[in-house]
């Protein structure tokens, strides 16, 4: 296959509760189509598995659709597919693969499978008005379904775990303390909403993993359900000894916490592997109070802080798209279909089940004209 | 009946081809079906097989799927329309399967045609029995619907459009219940251990004759999604 142009890929999404689809040409944004099942959780209070794969396979269509639509293509242009193979729910990642895999087959077009969390670092590159992204750059991914902090030193090749979180994602614990707090589903706008009235200082929440004792094997990973736990008990004390919960100050609290050690913990990493580049990514960068604390602290600490526009840092298919397009780009072959949904896919698997029978796209300069 | 976006208007095809008319002489069906292991199979119009390919693995859809697919695809390469088995079938693997139709049918331009699962092993019963001349008693087509639970459908013989006749749809029973419910219903009983994606396609292609839908667009889940409301948050303290 030889490309003339930076290749037109579309990117299929479907780890979670959205299903994205997006279509770039190289490093151009054409179209971040996304549909959420979020209202169908609501009143279950977390994403549900089955109701989101239910959701995705009805939504992938119109949103295929959708998505070409506004990039203003067709199908017999795109030059490759791509999707997410993992890590999320497994049940939702398979409609995706199979979608996939329909599309491929009938396009005859090479497919590529890749890795989520990577994809949130691609995000990074469809940003216009951002420059190039350097390397190496730490990158810091929280959303929903995960709290990762990454080592990225180059976004096609060499990605390194640096630390997880070992229970709750922060997204999940904005949700439950929420519940705590009688406040609706999703939690993290609502625990913002509840914090602006708020003292952040008023309760002093454990920071998890953050003892000195916890240096030497979980420096860089997180923890989240014994804030979430702390939170609840100290409720429940209050409301035994018939005092009112002040929600503004424990929603404000509680955020402090979580934003706290998520920046320490990233800026930790910056500073210890020499890093002055900070990348931000997944659902949460939404909440404002962690964009300003990390660009704060970041400045302080001579970091650059580098955050996607929004759109692109909850889940979405562009950012599959993209990092496939680097992929291409690179001069790496597509993925075989033998691939499946790897739930609990590792960050350093950037791409699924490369076929080392198959004829690489022709390498490309990054920014080619078009 | 409510018309899914999945069932509009056929595309022409890229090459002009496949217009995708019920009864065009031209009609090749790719057939789809995941609902018990996973089945692809093409066939032309006038019945003939093309392509028959399984996995025999009862997970593993999703890594199994595109190659069958594509085996199938280079054996017809130029189908009218996609016929999706829709279940009833464990709903993980199932979907892998509508997923997959769907999006071929997307990439192809062409319609897809929904059939229960059923009754494409109610059609291969049929039909193998017309082959050696055996009647067809009133029979339960079977199937593991998990947590101790059958699906079944019921079926009586087969009409002038050469489809089964479905005298009940698919319905779930307690395991212990369904020996009782198709004695009451006369129906003897049939367990499917799979499902032929060449009968899905045959009884697509003679729906599609007749000007008949099998099946709407939404899969035969028969069970609400297992969820439990949002309760109070558990007491952490003593
Ligand atoms: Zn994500």
């Amino acid at each position: 296959m030889v490309l003339m142009d930076a290749p037109l890929v579309l990117g299929i999404e479907t780890s979670c509760d959205e299903t994205g689809i997006g279509i770039v040409r190289g490093r151009q944004l054409l179209s971040n189509t996304i549909a959420s099942s979020m209202d169908e959780h609501a009143r279950y209070g977390g994403v549900v598995p089955e109701v989101a794969a239910r959701a995705h396979l009805e939504a992938l269509q119109p949103s295929i659709d959708a998505a070409l639509a506004e990039a203003g293509v067709t199908l017999d242009e795109i030059d490759a597919v791509a999707v997410t193979s993992g890590p999320g729910l497994a049940g939702a990642l398979m409609v995706g693969v199979g979608a996939a895999k329909g599309l491929a087959v009938a396009l005859d077009k090479p497919l590529y499978a890749v890795n989520h969390l990577v994809g949130h670092i691609a995000a990074d590159i469809l940003d216009a008005d951002a420059g190039e992204l350097e390397y190496p750059t730490v990158a810091l991914l929280v959303s929903g379904g995960h709290t990762s902090l990454l080592l990225v030193r180059d976004l096609t090749s060499d990605v390194e775990l640096l630390g997880e979180t070992m229970d709750d994602a922060a997204g999940e614990a904005f949700d439950k303390v929420a519940r705590l707090l009688k406040l609706p589903y999703p939690g993290g706008p609502e625990i913002d909403r509840a914090a602006a009235a708020g003292d952040p200082t008023a309760i002093r929440f454990p920071r998890g993993l953050s003892r000195a004792s916890d240096m030497a094997s979980h420096r860089y990973d997180f923890s989240f359900s014994g804030l979430k736990t702390a939170v609840a008990r100290w409720v429940e004390q209050h409301e035994a000894a018939g005092l009112p919960v002040p929600v503004a100050d424990v929603a404000a609290s509680f955020r402090e916490a979580v934003v706290d050690v998520l920046v320490t913990k990233a800026l930790d990493a910056c500073e210890r592997y020499g890093v002055p580049r900070l990348l931000l990514g997944g659902g949460v960068i939404a909440n404002k109070r962690l964009r300003d604390v990390a660009l704060e602290r970041a400045a302080g600490a001579g970091v650059a802080v580098r955050i996607p526009p929004l759109r692109l840092c909850t889940d979405n298919g562009a950012m599959i798209a993209a990092l496939a397009a680097e992929l291409i780009s690179s001069g790496r072959r597509p993925s075989t279909l033998a691939f499946g949904a790897d739930s609990t896919l590792p960050v350093t698997e950037i791409q699924v089940a490369e076929d080392p029978d198959a004829t690489a796209p022709a390498p490309l300069p990054a920014r080619a004209a078009s | 009946m409510h018309r899914h976006k999945w069932d509009e208007v056929p595309r022409p095809t890229p090459d002009g081809t496949g217009v995708g008319r019920p009864g065009y002489p031209g009609t090749v069906i790719i057939g789809i079906d995941t609902s018990l292991g996973t089945a692809v199979a093409a066939i032309a119009r006038d019945g003939e097989v093309l392509a028959d390919e399984q996995s025999a693995n009862a997970l593993g859809h999703a890594e199994v799927i595109g190659d069958l697919l594509r085996r199938a695809a280079q054996a017809a390469p130029t189908p009218t329309h996609v016929a999706i088995g829709m279940g009833p079938g464990p709903f993980t693997g199932l979907r892998v399967g509508i997923a997959t139709a769907r999006a071929f049918a997307v990439g192809r331009g062409v319609p897809v045609v929904p059939v229960p699962s059923h009754d494409g092993v109610a059609l291969g019963i049929l039909l193998s029995d017309a082959l050696t001349g055996t009647e067809t008693p009133r029979f339960a087509v079977v199937t593991d619907a998990r947590r101790k639970e059958f699906a079944y459908s019921v079926y009586d013989g087969i009409d002038d459009d050469g489809l089964p006749i479905r005298i009940m749809d698919a319905t779930l029973s307690p395991r212990d219940d369904l020996d009782a419910r198709l004695a009451e219903a006369g129906a003897a009983r049939y367990d499917a251990t799979s499902v032929s994606a060449a009968m899905i396609a045959l009884a697509a292609a003679r729906a599609l004759d007749a000007g008949r839908e099998l099946a709407g667009s939404e899969p035969l889940y028969l069970r609400s999604p297992d969820v439990v409301a949002a309760h109070a948050p558990k007491r952490v303290s003593a």
